[in-house]
């Protein structure tokens, strides 16, 4: 059966996830298994991938329960690109991970944990169901809880309190919602559902229900007013362990909020209206968050703050260019912030500190490494043609059809504001004189690392650098991948005849 | 903690229970019950048997760390969930029976087997965690 | 049966929220306990509460003759719970190790990270 693809992702990560936990006392073979199968876990991303793409969407019923009855696992071409940038982003992390985190971190599992996460990942952009999704939530937000606590330092655990308090609150909302929906429909397969609640009559409840889940899912993806959560906790665990939750955490919340405001929760002007606001909003405090702050990683975190108001507004402008504009966006937000929170490690093992007031001199001593960074850095930006400029262009345009010019302001002042951020971080992290920092007895300084750990750190940044240029220069396929998932998540009948069967033939 | 009486009859009531939570968890197809139950039953005879005995005992009652059973549970899990893909070319997870029932036991099939690795999870997870509590305090 | 259902998740919800936002460290994993269970409890009202009808077939017919409990919410609400169990037995474990390294369980002393450095 080729359906038995969908599921592969999964599996792949779930078997490497219990081989890891099996040789939990040997950290060579753990590094072994990690590194394997995280290019596994590529190929087989790739596979799936391409299948989607030349054949469609693919479904499979877990169990072979018919749906809308049992569990469905459906990958569209927006889940079967997130399932890759999963795995790519991955297989960076999991590299940079074993050149950087320390012994005393992995002996407690670090790896078998990292690929818990990313299972639950791909069992979250896989599932059809909107219960198996809080599930495959939890597996996530678990594997996370202990990422971010592995390691047990003061600021690690009070962020990790922060972090793990406001990711509950969210769940348990989520669950609310859910109960609310099933209360509403008596059903939970999302292509069921998105049937059934366009048949509800009373408008108010679902609205009630859809603004449960903007919350919800919007804690996670840390929209405006949710956001608190984030800037208090990524930047305390190892930079490793940030650029796995930067890059795809709040994403997930992200793909949940298109996924459901797509597919059940459509065309509310109401609901649109508060998306685009809070859009808007999340741009604006985001850029203004990055300003003020003066540690490389915060700054960082605010950043993805800042852009994850791009996606949104994507969603909130709800037509094709627009939602195919903030797919792109996602595509190269991924990779250039997993890469980001790499570049801060490499800064941090250069110089031992991640302050920008003592940093500098960087360019003067190491130019070839500066180049390497200075792809990530700038491709946040969207210098055209680096690849944060084209969702830009096009979610821009999509503002001027509507006439919201208050939307291009944003935009535009969060453009401005991210280019001035890294501008500023480039003179004074790069260019600045260096000071003569006091060494840290006993810091693994990049310089005195072996050959091996050193291509383990750079690999992966350049490997995702690579990426992110080709998603510049090659913006011509991306973006015709981003229009026809853009046209397949306003279409949603296409998924909802792919997993329900032909509705017309049914009486 | 370590009155007599306790003592004497956790002895006793170890293997007790872990009889229990094995036909818990054998029942747990048709009736309440199952692996999660089960599990936490023998989980707590080991608590039980911590409490009268001390935690060091109870270590070496167990003879291995709990945590290796996660692992192994997980596997089975895993098998069991794979094994119709593998067996007959259907959808992850469908249950597959053997035809005829067996003595003591009922029908056997792919969900029992999942059920146990659920049961061994929750072992080598609950001791694991009261375990760590239980050893910082 | 459902109008002091609807009471009591009014009151776990309330009673957890007024937890959460108290300071201390303890309340706030009450709270979250509190919130968790209320939601529980709002699944299996909403599932519609049918007494005494479990949802087997009888071995002579072929479907349902009669109105039946639904069987999902309870699968939901399973799952949820055991979700929780491994959720609380690590918030607890993560509230211990925060105590004994930050010296404090005053939420409003726990500021380090958001410091400006």
């Amino acid at each position: 059966m080729i359906q038995h693809i969908v599921l592969y992702p999964i599996i792949v990560h779930l078997l490497l996830a219990i081989l890891l936990l099996f040789s939990w006392n040997s950290i060579k073979i753990q590094k072994i298994i990690s590194a394997a199968g995280s290019v596994l876990s590529l190929l087989v991303a790739i596979w799936l991938f391409s299948t989607v793409w030349n054949e469609g969407t693919l479904t499979i019923q877990a169990g072979n329960w018919e749906a809308p009855f049992g569990i469905t696992f459906v990958a569209d071409a927006f889940a079967a690109t997130m399932v890759l940038l999963t795995a790519i982003s991955g297989i960076a992390v999991s590299y940079f991970s074993i050149g950087t985190i320390l012994k005393a971190r992995l002996k407690f599992g670090y790896l078998p944990i990292l690929h818990f996460l990313l299972l639950g990942l791909n069992g979250a952009f896989l599932t059809g169901d909107i219960f198996n999704l809080y599930v495959w939530f939890e597996i996530i937000i678990i594997s996370s809880f202990v990422l971010i606590t592995l390691g047990g330092e003061k600021k690690q655990l009070e962020g990790a309190v922060k972090y793990f308090t406001l990711n509950i609150f969210a769940s348990v909302i989520f669950l609310t919602a859910v109960a609310v929906l099933y209360g509403l429909t008596g059903s939970l397969n999302m292509a069921d559902l998105s049937l059934k609640v366009a048949a509800i009559e009373n408008r108010g409840l679902v609205e009630v229900t859809a603004i449960l889940f903007l919350i919800g899912f919007g804690i996670k993806a840390a929209i405006f007013p949710l956001y608190f959560w984030l800037p208090a906790s990524y930047h305390t665990p190892p930079p490793a362990v940030s650029a796995v939750f930067g890059g795809l955490l709040t994403k997930v919340g992200v793909y949940a909020l298109i996924r459901v405001f797509t597919l059940i929760f459509v065309g509310d002007a109401f609901l649109e209206t508060i998306i685009l606001t809070l859009a808007g909003l999340t741009l604006f405090v985001g850029a203004i968050g990055a300003l003020v702050q003066n540690n490389i990683s915060k700054i960082f975190s605010y950043l993805i703050i800042s852009h994850i108001g791009f996606m949104i507004l994507g969603l909130g402008l709800y037509t094709e260019a627009a939602i195919a504009g903030a797919i792109f966006y996602i595509i190269h937000d991924i990779v250039v912030k997993t890469n980001l929170f790499m570049v801060s490690g490499l800064i941090y093992r250069l110089k031992g500190t991640m302050s920008m007031k003592n940093l500098g001199g960087i360019y003067a001593k190491h130019p070839l490494l500066s180049l390497l960074m200075l792809v990530p850095l700038f491709s946040v930006v969207g210098i055209p043609p680096l690849s944060g400029f084209w969702p830009k262009l096009s979610l821009i345009t999509e503002s001027f059809k509507i006439e919201n010019y208050w939307l291009i302001g944003a935009i535009i002042f969060a453009t401005f504001i991210t280019l001035f951020v890294i501008a500023r971080i480039w003179a004074e992290v790069f260019w600045k004189e260096g000071k003569k920092l006091p060494t840290i007895q006993n810091f693994r300084y990049f310089h005195l690392l072996k050959l091996e750990k050193k291509i383990q750190i750079l690999g992966p940044i350049a490997f995702l650098a690579f990426i992110s240029l080709y998603i510049g220069f090659g913006a011509e396929n991306i973006q015709q991948l981003a229009e026809r998932v853009g046209t397949e998540l306003m279409n949603n009948q296409l998924y909802i005849e792919s997993v329900l069967g032909n509705i017309k033939e049914q009486p | 903690m370590k009155t007599i009486i306790l003592r004497t009859a956790s002895n006793y009531l170890l293997p007790l229970l872990l009889l229990f939570s094995i036909f818990i968890l054998l029942r747990g197809h048709y009736l309440p019950g199952g692996g999660f139950v089960g599990g936490l039953i023998a989980s707590i005879a080991f608590v039980l048997h911590a409490f009268a005995n001390g935690l060091e005992n109870t270590k070496n009652l167990i003879k291995m760390h709990p945590g290796f059973l996660m692992p192994v549970g997980l596997l089975v899990a895993f098998l069991a969930g794979v094994s119709p893909a593998l067996i007959s070319n259907l959808p992850f997870m469908t249950g597959i029976w053997f035809p005829e029932p067996l003595a003591v036991i009922g029908m056997v099939g792919s969900a029992l087997f999942f059920d146990i690795g659920v049961y061994l999870v929750v072992i080598g997870v609950s001791l694991t965690i009261i375990f760590t509590i239980t050893e910082s305090a | 049966m459902e109008f002091l259902l609807a009471i009591l998740i009014g009151l776990l919800y309330a009673s957890g929220l007024y937890m959460m936002l108290r300071r201390s460290l303890v309340k706030l994993i009450i709270g979250l306990i509190l919130l968790g269970n209320g939601a529980n409890l709002l699944i299996f009202l909403l599932g519609r509460i049918t007494k005494g009808k479990p949802p087997i077939i009888p071995e002579e017919s072929k479907f349902f003759l009669d109105a039946y409990a639904d069987p999902v919410p309870q699968a939901l609400i399973l799952t949820a719970i055991v979700i929780s169990f491994g959720l609380q037995s690590f918030a607890i474990v993560l509230i211990k190790r925060a105590y004994k390294v930050v010296k404090t369980d005053d939420l409003d002393q726990m500021n380090s990270t958001d410091e400006f450095s």
